[in-house]
């Protein structure tokens, strides 16, 4: 038999573990109590239908800014996800020598570059150019912020498609890029919108590369090469006002955003059930 | 033509399967070559992105090179009005609350790691890592807010004040309790990076071949010892590379540090006194750059900041391969 001290040693390191994955999950638990006790009573239709008040005003909503962000989060996904799974697709099936390798390496990079960067980056491409802040400017920051999650993870789902399915296929005859659209990438479909919707949720929340590109805006945006609500900036902009009532509508703001991510985090993992499940 | 055809059937596919026949192919690998060239052209945009981000930043950045060159780096003086521009204060703003935040989140994640991939209940693993992914999952905003109206208070009106009295005799823990501060800052980037490090440290723990825990247990080790001396030992290196990955974030986090660091330019020795990193001067400032070189300051921040977390990145994407794990974990 083990000493006893040894055997007290496991049961504390085992507690102590346990604590600390404890205090990992506290903040998630503590931050959502938080948002329902102060967020919860401003959470109602005026919110989701209503722009905001002026200064001084209560009540109001953030309609334009939700209706923004769906705007922003949509364009950014019409930009980012096609050339995504395209270069997940390519990083998978292409036998180039060097290319492949070095895509893969500065898509990895590319995921590291601080969002904040991107802003400047998107700021410099699009905002300089045309001479004002605007909705476009802010979808193509989001998009080089999704491309390079939508790239590899469509890459590694491409790869667990069996080739026993494209060898049955060519040798019918197909024409490979027939195989890839109709038999790899749907048999891969579950994976690659497991992914698609991680980066929805990732970029959904970005503050950050939106402050100056599509920088706000609180009315109603009229056309997409103008400033643009997004449902962040506006809780920021309430966050650090100094007027209560922004405050409430700030972590109704916050209630709003946390659901919209959360859902769609929880409907990625629910997409990948089944199939892919213990595959990687 | 026809030779190149054929090559391109067989490349393509990723298979090795014996060429088509070249005559019967002719009509239809016009698709597949316009299909191939669609897919590396996709490939071809990421390497276009990154490549014009760094000569965008380059190029933005050239005004304040040119000014300033490397005395930029060792200048603390920030003076819009003047235009002298030193980044100093936010290049040690910026270390020094993401230190914190490791000092904080090391323990904890590699902990937390520890426990979910060797220690705990079968049961218990996956709806805690899956929390775990949520806690990641939540907005740079929402920290933010909460850090203003929670964290904040909280250090101004118990934590600073307790701390002040009991190790107020290091210059680490004087001067008022603002709340607001490094020390916030510090707080609230652990509780950020600390899910990325446990979620790429279990990704490395799970990926220590089983052989090593069976060796161990069968000369008679507890769970514990066989963590330690076999596990850990083994996945050391990846759990560095996930501490630095955890370190990457930390560095290029904005908006949460921006809300809660208090924003001003100084290099102050106090974790109660307020500071400002690299990230937050250029959220707080570029919309509001009035001069050609005041912008380009800012853009050589962006840049410098770039540089760093490349590099840091790159360090810890090669340690984390050297143990095999799959960097699957580390998607934002």
């Amino acid at each position: 038999m083990k000493p006893a001290g040894r055997r007290v040693v496991n049961v504390i390191m085992a507690w102590l573990t346990a604590l600390a994955a404890g205090a990992v999950i506290l903040p998630l638990l503590m931050i959502f109590g938080f948002l329902l006790f102060q967020g919860a009573s401003a959470v109602n239709v005026d919110f989701y239908t209503h722009l905001p008040k002026p200064v001084g005003e209560d009540g109001g909503g953030m309609a334009n800014a939700i209706v923004g962000s769906l705007v922003l989060v949509g364009m950014a996904a019409g930009i980012g996800l096609p050339i995504g799974i395209l270069g997940g697709v390519y990083l998978a099936e292409s036998r180039d020598r060097r290319l492949p390798w070095v895509v893969r390496f500065l898509a990895d990079v590319l995921n590291g570059v601080p969002s904040i960067v991107v802003g400047i980056f998107a700021y410099t491409l699009v905002v300089l150019p045309m001479r004002r802040f605007s909705a476009f400017a802010g979808a193509v920051a989001l998009a080089v912020i999704m491309l390079p999650i939508v790239v590899r993870t469509s890459e590694e789902i491409v790869r667990l498609v069996p080739s026993s399915l494209r060898e049955a296929a060519l040798a019918l005859g197909i024409p490979e890029w027939k195989v890839v659209l109709r038999v790899v990438l749907p048999t891969a479909r579950a994976g690659i919108i497991t992914g698609v919707m991680v980066a929805v949720a990732r970029v959904a929340g970005e503050t950050a590369p939106l402050l100056f590109t599509a920088f706000g805006n609180r009315f109603w945006h009229q056309r997409l090469d103008q400033p643009i609500a997004a449902l962040p900036l506006q809780i920021l902009a309430y966050a650090i006002a100094p007027y209560d009532d922004w405050h409430r509508q700030a972590w109704a703001g916050a209630l709003v955003l946390i659901g919209m991510v959360f859902v769609v985090s929880l409907a990625a993992r629910l997409a990948t059930r089944g199939r892919f499940s213990g595959v990687r | 033509m026809a030779s190149s055809a054929v090559h391109g059937v067989g490349t393509a596919a990723g298979l090795s399967l014996p060429p088509a026949v070249p005559t019967r192919a002719a009509h239809r690998n016009l698709g597949d070559r316009l299909f191939r060239l669609l897919l590396r052209a996709a490939g071809a945009t990421v390497l276009l992105l990154v490549v014009g981000l760094a000569v965008e930043m380059i190029v933005g950045a050239m005004p304040a090179l040119r000014a300033f060159g490397w005395r930029f780096l060792v200048t603390s003086v920030w003076d819009p009005v003047a235009e002298h521009f030193g980044a100093v204060p936010f290049v040690y703003g910026t270390l020094l609350s993401s230190l914190l935040a490791l000092l904080i989140a090391v323990p904890l994640g590699v902990g937390a790691a520890i426990y979910l991939a060797e220690l705990a209940p079968g049961w218990v693993r996956p709806p805690v890592a899956f929390l775990v992914e949520l806690v990641a999952a939540v907005p740079s905003v929402v920290y933010g807010l909460w850090g203003i109206f929670v964290l904040a208070p909280l250090l101004r009106t118990w934590v600073q004040p307790a701390l002040g009295k009991t190790l107020g005799f290091l210059p680490l823990f004087q001067g008022p309790p603002y709340g607001v501060g490094m020390l916030a800052a510090g707080i609230v980037l652990a509780i950020m990076v600390v899910p990325f490090i446990t979620a790429v440290s279990r990704e490395v723990l799970l990926a220590v071949p089983n052989s090593q825990r069976e060796a161990a247990l069968a000369l008679g080790a507890t769970r514990w010892e066989t963590t330690r001396l076999a596990v850990l030992r083994y996945g050391r290196s990846g759990i560095i590379g996930a501490i630095l990955l955890g370190l990457g974030r930390a560095l290029g986090e904005t908006m949460a540090v921006t809300m809660v660091i208090g924003n001003r330019p100084e290099v102050a020795l106090s974790l109660f006194a307020p500071g400002y990193t690299m990230a937050s001067v250029i959220a707080n400032e570029f919309t509001e750059a009035t001069s050609d070189l005041y912008l380009s300051a800012l853009i050589e921040i962006g840049l410098l900041l770039l540089v760093v977390t490349v590099a840091v990145n790159a360090l810890a994407r090669l340690l984390v391969w050297s143990v095999g794990g799959a960097v699957k974990a580390v998607r934002e």
